[in-house]
């Protein structure tokens, strides 16, 4: 297997995607000879041209809506939008167009394109260029919503994502572009609903997904020492939500630790906590707890961005603290 | 105030600012991301000369140069920069987000057109409270196609509200050219739609742009509605800090430059005699003097307190 990192396992995904269905095709600001903000569509005009890459206007609800009708007219569109921060101007044709004109038009039909965006803390860019939002998305009735940490599920994840006929919110990290790891050449899939544990154990559940998954190994790492072993789940899909995964294991760990870098108030995780509480409450030995961003604009200063995102050694001790 | 020294003056220091700050994230001394000015001086102050001072500005993500055009002082900015808590934001905003109520400086933007509709509620804001004070809103050319524009423009005209949207047309929006995203030839044009007269004017020409913000400013303080102004400009650095212009010909470079608004400025000023080559170098050095002390107040002020992480978010 090659060694790739993430940006081009996004890549990958999508030139595998595009050269195995010409109903495929991406569009975004810059995604052209630019090569994307963060690079995952680089080559990709050069290859396919600016009918298939598209660069778009700054306007990312066109964007957003745009995607839906050509969806809804049988292409599979891959939009991009620069920063998950500027969702939130997209979010009337995504939420309101793409999530309901299914259910609405009576199942009649299908809305089958990706949202790709890029977000999250750690580049000190301030609060409109580092949020989380996947908890909106969660809410959203009639969207998936996805979330790798590392290439080989980002190549995965977003080929089972284009595949889907529904529209799937693809959440890429800023910190973990440049991440390597090993990904198949072959075409292969990771279905989305599936969660994966990265790292057994028997004291704990650490439920996380995204650049937090990565946190949590090396949270693992930390509790090893300690003596403690940590069971590490990275839920890869929000939703669906693979539920069974994180019982199996909270069966039998009966502690769960929830993390993510969103804001804590009304944070998806807590919807997993909510699941927990009602299918495997008999298996918890202990309340369960979260460690979240603060809830504040993310700030620049490198020193109050720290403060504000859970980091390794705050996961370990918040898992050291539940294991008593 | 605006004399000939002064316009100079201002010109020269955001020139030093921003090449001061691009060399200081190459070093790393500075962290996160930044959007800089240099090659469109011209635009922040002629449009800020041709205002009153108790009028109001609001910026984008390309501000520094509209910030100190408006009377910003480099040391708390640079320290925001830094995310020190001497910076104008305290930290929390660094290079994207710095505001100066007092001298009515409403804020630099990191959402592009998310400005226009701020910049319209304050002209609501000063039009209800019967002032005669104005707004005037930088945008760019990649802004004018976000649909916060079209619908700032409209409501403005039709509340007939007192600002001047201004608009730095630098040919690109980040490596888009204009015509590949824009379907009209200038965005002045797209006043038409909204009964707002558009005017299209040299934005490397401090002057000619200072002439325009203030007959702008004459008319809509009077009561005229809205006016729109496009200023024809070229950035000379990347849109961020790791761009390299893929996208556009050193030659286009090339032939900005020849054009450099802080040049042309001053050779004007040589030619009518308003200020000589020793006055010319004096600025300069005083400038660069200005920037050092900038740099040290900010490399030397305090970081925020941790544990003030999550005051201020409520009032
Ligand atoms: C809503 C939103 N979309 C995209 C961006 C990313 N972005 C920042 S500046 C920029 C280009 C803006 O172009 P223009 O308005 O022409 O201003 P310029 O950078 O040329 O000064 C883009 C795409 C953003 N910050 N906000
Ligand atoms: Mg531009």
């Amino acid at each position: 297997m090659a060694e790739v990192t993430f940006w081009q396992a996004i890549r990958d995904a999508l030139r595998d995607e595009m050269l195995r269905d010409e109903k495929v095709f991406v569009m975004g600001e810059d995604v052209g000879i630019y090569g994307g903000a963060y690079g995952a569509t680089r080559d990709l005009w050069e290859e396919f041209g600016s009918e298939r890459v598209r660069d778009t206007a700054i306007s990312e609800a066109a964007i957003a809506g745009a995607a839906v009708g050509a969806a809804m007219c049988g292409y599979r569109p891959v939009a991009e939008i620069m920063y998950m921060d500027f969702l939130t101007i997209a979010m009337d044709q995504f939420v309101n167009q793409g999530g309901k004109n299914r259910y609405m038009f009576g199942g009649k039909t299908t809305v089958p394109m990706v949202l790709r965006t890029q977000g999250g803390a750690g580049r000190c860019i301030a609060a409109q260029h580092s949020q989380s939002l996947e908890a909106w998305f969660v809410h959203a009735p009639g969207v998936f919503v996805v979330s790798p940490s590392n290439p080989y599920d980002a190549k995965g994840l977003l080929k089972a994502s284009i595949r889907d006929d529904n529209p799937v919110r693809f959440f890429e990290h800023k910190m973990i572009y440049g991440m390597k790891g090993e990904v198949p050449e072959e075409d292969y899939v990771v279905p989305l609903g599936r969660a994966n544990v990265t790292h057994e154990g028997d004291d704990v559940t650490i439920v996380i997904y995204s650049m937090m998954a990565n946190l949590a190994l090396e949270a693992a790492g930390i509790l090893e020492q300690d003596g403690i072993s940590a069971e590490v789940i990275d839920l890869r899909s929000l939703k669906p939500l693979d539920v069974d995964t994180i019982l199996r294991s909270v069966r039998k760990t009966g502690r769960v630790l929830l993390a993510s870098e969103g804001c804590e108030n009304n944070n998806a995780v807590t919807e997993v906590a909510m699941r927990i509480n009602e299918h495997g409450f008999d298996y918890l030995d202990a309340p369960m707890k979260r460690i979240c961003a603060a809830d504040v604009p993310i700030p620049m200063s490198p020193t109050l961005e720290d403060a504000c995102i859970p980091t390794a050694p705050r996961i370990a001790e918040a898992a050291k603290e539940l294991v008593g | 105030m605006n004399t000939p020294a002064d316009l100079y003056r201002k010109m020269a220091l955001i020139r030093e600012f921003e090449m001061r700050i691009d060399e200081m994230f190459a070093t790393g001394r500075i962290r996160g991301t930044t959007h800089l000015s240099a090659g469109q001086e011209a635009c922040a102050v002629g449009a800020c000369a041709g205002l009153r001072c108790d009028d109001a500005v609001v910026s984008n993500h390309r501000g520094h140069g509209h910030f100190i055009a408006t009377g910003g002082d480099p040391g708390a900015m640079m320290a925001e920069m830094m995310g020190k808590q001497t910076g104008y934001s305290r930290g929390r905003g660094g290079s994207q987000h710095m505001a100066c109520f007092d001298i009515g400086f409403l804020g630099s933007n990191g959402i592009t057109g998310g400005g226009l509709p701020v910049a319209v509620g304050a002209a609501l804001g000063f039009k209800m409270q019967k002032t005669d004070r104005i707004v005037l809103c930088f945008f760019g050319d990649g802004a004018s196609n976000q649909g916060t524009f079209h619908e700032s423009l409209n409501l403005a005209a039709v509340w007939r509200l007192p600002i001047i949207f201004f608009c730095e047309n630098n040919l690109y929006a980040m490596s888009t050219p204009m015509h590949d995203a824009t379907a009209v030839e200038n965005i002045a044009e797209r006043g038409n739609a909204y009964t707002i007269a558009g005017e299209v004017i040299d934005g490397n020409d401090v002057i000619a742009v200072r002439d325009a913000v203030a007959g702008a400013a004459e008319r809509v303080r009077g009561g005229s509605g809205p006016a729109l102004i496009e200023a024809m400009t070229y950035r000379y650095l990347g849109h961020s800090k790791s761009d390299k212009c893929e996208y556009r010909t050193r030659e286009e470079e090339q032939r900005w430059h020849e054009r450099d608004p802080i040049k042309l400025y001053a050779a004007r000023l040589r030619e009518s005699g308003e200020l000589d080559d020793g006055r010319i170098a004096r600025i300069d050095a005083e400038v660069k003097q200005q920037v050092d002390e900038a740099v040290e107040f900010a490399t030397t002020s305090p970081d925020p307190n941790p544990d003030e992480l999550e005051g201020s978010v409520f009032a």
